[in-house]
């Protein structure tokens, strides 16, 4: 046996998935698209966003859509101090559950801020939509605080 | 997005993962092999099983695998499938063929493409060879073999598939 260099290289594995939506996710992301938010309403009353198919108490079809506002207010949040390439933004952000004006419960997306010192729980935020929109939760670029974005 | 008013049915949703991959030491020597135009595999001190790739150890016997074979350029269709579909990213075009070969000298089949054959005539037991890229080409790859075509030699029993010698069937068998 003869001594041999051990062999590595960088290697790149990749899943090239394409997913159907369905008609609520893809009714959502077709909000999105025109710079629109929906969700959807339950048989108790409250508005989920994103929408979801099926109702969480009775498992009916939901089919009652609703516009919520564009605005909304940190529940909760995590700052991350050094993004990862896959992530939304290359500066630091948090991620929050965020809800919506029109919302009965929050949906997670990424804020932008200056520092995490900006932040807290119960902070007004407000969309901020990508330049060009294409059916995609990335359509919403991220939320900034509501007073910074005016 | 051909037509904006289409509402949305399909996102695009890939997972990339990057690796640093590292072949380990007998992973190592069958690849740098490879760089000389050798198909290698170790036998196993213990069951004398030839392995390839190898990978340092003997599966059943969970022993280290150190003798170095240098195995056959020619091999056993072992089983195959004919790819109808095309593969995203995958440059062949189908319809192409994907096989289980087994190596003369070896007791284990590996996969590999069979081509510069008839599909429909493509059967187990039947004798192949490799073809390999011009020497310039060689890497640390398997893909320095391009592909295997079917020889003239007759089929091998499928009992005697993966039992055969480096010398092929009219050796001795291993
Ligand atoms: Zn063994």
């Amino acid at each position: 046996m003869s001594p041999t260099e051990v062999l590595s290289e960088a290697f790149e594995l990749g899943f090239t998935y394409t997913r159907s939506t369905g008609p609520v996710v893809g009714r959502f992301l077709t909000g999105l698209r025109d710079r629109r938010i929906e969700g959807v309403r339950a048989s108790d009353g409250r508005v989920m966003v994103p929408p979801m198919e099926y109702d969480p108490d009775t498992a009916a079809a939901l089919d009652d859509f609703v516009e919520v506002g564009q605005q909304g207010e940190i529940v909760s949040w995590c700052w991350v101090s050094e993004p990862r390439k896959a992530h939304p933004l290359q500066q630091p952000f948090a991620w929050a559950m965020i809800r919506l004006d029109g919302a009965d419960v929050p949906m997670i997306h990424c804020v932008s801020a200056a520092s995490e010192d900006q932040l807290a729980t119960g902070a007004r935020v407000q969309v901020r939509w990508a330049e060009e929109t294409r059916g995609h939760i990335a359509d919403i670029a991220c939320f900034e605080l509501a007073e910074v974005a005016q | 997005m051909s037509d904006a008013r289409e509402p949305v049915t399909g996102i695009e949703a890939p997972v990339y993962l990057q690796y640093q991959f590292t072949a380990g030491r007998a992973p190592s020597r069958f690849l740098s092999a490879l760089k000389q135009g050798r198909l290698t595999g170790q036998r196993c001190p213990g069951c004398s099983q030839v392995y390839i790739p190898p990978r340092g150890a003997c599966p059943a016997c969970g022993i280290a695998t150190e003798e170095e074979v240098t195995l056959s350029n020619k091999a056993t269709v072992q089983s195959f499938t004919i790819v109808y579909i095309p593969i995203p990213g995958n440059p062949i075009k189908p319809p192409y063929i994907v096989a289980n070969l087994v190596p003369d000298g070896a007791n284990i089949s590996f996969i590999h493409l069979l081509s510069e054959c008839v599909n429909e005539e493509v059967h187990i037991g039947q004798r192949v060879e490799a073809v390999w890229k011009p020497e310039a080409e060689w890497d640390y790859k398997m893909d320095n073999i391009l592909y295997y075509k079917p020889l003239e030699e007759p089929d091998v029993p499928v009992e005697m598939i993966g039992k055969l010698g480096v010398d092929g069937l009219e050796g001795k068998q291993s």
